[in-house]
């Protein structure tokens, strides 16, 4: 609720530079990242894990598959094998929070910097390009991402299912259980051991999966971009959306919007002409507020319920 | 002891033990919480359990809903030896839980509580959840037993402590179909709630389906409730007694008496 509020507040605001199609699509494009890895991080938070190597995982996926075909592996294949390599990049990090009982922000932010680490060796540090379907005009790399709008309707169709996902399985259910109280869901025989290894599964495979679409739009992999600076955005977003790090609550449909939004800033700073210096200090007041109205809006309705 | 003699309160309770622990162990660290459990549990029985704060009365409950595995010991279900490795393993064989803590989730839905871990799917492997189903279900019971809540769709963050307990306890006695274990399961409950409660575990009880233990540091509430009671006390059971060859004067006798015999023990050990 509150999230669209503000979506709607900035869009009318900044409305008069976003009307032209090339800007919106901009905006889109610096968003669907975000959006994208903040969708797979809101199941990690209301577990009340957090997945530090998301960004990475979204450089490091394209770069799997773009490896692959070079050394002449059919490119579905090579989409596949990668999106396989990044699901047991998830599946790590899950097992060794669980197994080994370290906190996620310590595993991922060690498979963060293996990644990293992984992409500037095997790359030579040389710029990886170029990558496959993204000098077509044919079906597929429209559809792959040099489509104006692919990679944003991706992230919405992630979403969307996404949202399914959480809000109508058992899945889901099972998701807010652990993060909620974790003994007491132990307890009621939710397998919270199991919930979380695949939620780190899944924040991998589609951050990995819209790394790829990313890549094919841009059509080149820059070996030193850090995924740090995406995932930090990725976890503003959720908390623009209105979820808390506190576990048990979160909304997929929010982390898309504080993406978007995020994005919104970021284009619109720039298209206006004001220093994009400005979009961290913007970012950072846009953070904070959309906490502290969640917060009052959190004890607006406890209120209205006669709590 | 006089484990053979009929018991009058509940013809059904006789017969070969439906839940048997024997010699149960089990430590936490350097602290050893459970020196060698010997329980017996007979089908359609309502087995009190008693003993002091820590004796360690949670634990073995944890351990006979496979919340916690034991160090050493056996237990038998129906006289098949059994081991469980989880509370699903447990559950799957008809084994349901009250737990001290009550283990809801605060951020779901009374209805969502009710049938955590037991939710109603569709649509096969997709695990779709029932919601129109489970709701509906939840209304008709909880009004069935008379609990009352604001509405099923309220977050249990927002009940009281004796409604919470409520849904616990309707949760567990909705899905146990051979066993239920209930631990102080009447401990927030203001008088109208308790007597609700014991109702709902004597009509359980009466029905001769479900075998039932429960702890309650309330003597009177587990002479209504119980066939038998066990007292707990340092990691072992030490009385066992059929409820109508004792009563609470003679139950708090034998306590102090087993301490004092203790004691003696500590200190001939110590000499
Ligand atoms: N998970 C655990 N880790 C470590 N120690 C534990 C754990 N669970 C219980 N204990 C310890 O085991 C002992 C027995 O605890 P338990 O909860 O079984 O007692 P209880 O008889 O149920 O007490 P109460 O009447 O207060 O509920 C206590 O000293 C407790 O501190
Ligand atoms: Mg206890």
């Amino acid at each position: 609720m509150i999230t669209i509020g503000l979506f709607v507040y900035f869009t009318i605001k900044a409305g008069s530079n976003f009307t032209d199609t090339l800007s919106l699509s901009s905006a889109a494009g610096y968003a669907g990242p975000y959006a994208a890895i903040g969708v797979g991080e809101v199941l990690l938070l209301v577990l009340a894990e957090i997945d530090l190597s998301a960004g990475q995982v979204f450089l490091f996926c394209p770069w799997v598959m773009y490896w692959l075909h070079g050394d002449g592996v059919p490119l579905l294949a090579a989409i596949l094998i990668a999106l396989l390599v990044v699901s047991a990049v998830g599946a790590i990090n899950g097992l060794i929070t669980v197994l080994l009982n370290v906190p996620s922000f310590v595993t991922t932010l060690a498979t963060n910097f293996i990644l990293y680490g992984l992409v500037l060796v095997e790359s030579n540090q040389l710029q990886g390009s170029p990558i496959p379907l993204s000098s077509g005009s044919g079906f597929w790399s429209k559809v792959m991402g040099t489509g104006t709008w692919s990679e944003i309707i991706w992230v919405a169709a992630i979403t969307i299912v996404m949202t399914v996902v959480f809000k109508r399985t058992r899945f889901g259910v099972r998701i807010i259980a652990t993060g909620g109280n974790l003994v007491g869901a132990a307890e009621a025989g939710v397998p919270i051991r199991r919930v979380k290894i695949w939620a780190f599964v899944l924040c991998s495979f589609l951050s990995g999966l819209v790394g790829i679409v990313d890549s094919v739009k841009y059509g080149t992999l820059d070996p030193g971009n850090f995924g740090v600076d995406y995932i930090l955005y990725a976890i503003g977003a959720c908390v623009i959306g209105g979820t808390a790090l506190t576990g048990g609550r979160g909304t997929l449909l929010g982390a898309f919007i504080g993406g978007i939004l995020i994005g919104i800033l970021q284009d619109g700073l720039t298209l206006i002409g004001v220093s994009t210096n400005v979009f961290f200090i913007y970012v950072g007041a846009v953070i904070i507020g959309a906490m502290a109205v969640n917060v009052q809006f959190d004890r607006l309705i406890a209120r209205s319920r006669g709590t | 002891m006089s484990t053979d003699v009929p018991q009058p309160t509940n013809p059904v309770a006789n017969g070969k033990p439906v839940l048997e622990a024997r010699g149960l162990t089990k430590s936490f660290g350097a602290l050893q919480v459970l020196r060698g459990i010997d329980l017996s549990l007979r089908p359609g029985e309502v087995l009190g359990l008693v003993g002091d704060n820590g004796a360690g009365k949670s634990t073995l409950v944890k351990i006979l809903c496979g919340f916690h595995s034991q160090d050493g010991g056996e237990m038998l279900l129906e006289g098949k030896q059994v081991r469980f490795n989880s509370v699903e393993a447990a559950r799957a064989h008809g084994i349901e839980t009250v737990y001290q803590d009550l283990a809801l989730i605060p951020q779901l839905t009374v209805y969502q509580n009710l049938f955590l871990g037991h939710e109603l799917t569709m649509l096969g492997p997709l695990r779709f959840l029932n919601n129109r189903q489970m709701r509906k279900l939840a209304r008709e019971y909880l009004d069935e037993i008379n609990v009352h809540v604001p509405s099923v769709d309220a977050e249990a963050e927002r009940l009281s402590g004796g409604q919470r307990q409520a849904i616990a306890v309707a949760r567990a006695v909705r899905a146990a179909n051979k066993i239920l274990l209930l631990d102080e399961p009447l401990a927030a409950m203001g008088a109208r709630e308790s007597r609700l409660i014991i109702n709902l575990v004597k009509d359980l009880a009466a029905s001769g389906r479900v075998s039932i233990i429960v702890i309650d540091h309330n003597y009177a509430h587990l002479f209504e409730l119980c066939d038998r009671v066990n007292v707990m006390q340092g990691g072992k059971i030490t009385i066992d007694r059929p409820v109508h060859e004792t009563s609470i004067e003679e139950l708090t006798e034998l306590m102090v008496s087993s301490y004092r015999r203790q004691l003696e023990q500590v200190r001939e050990g110590g000499a």
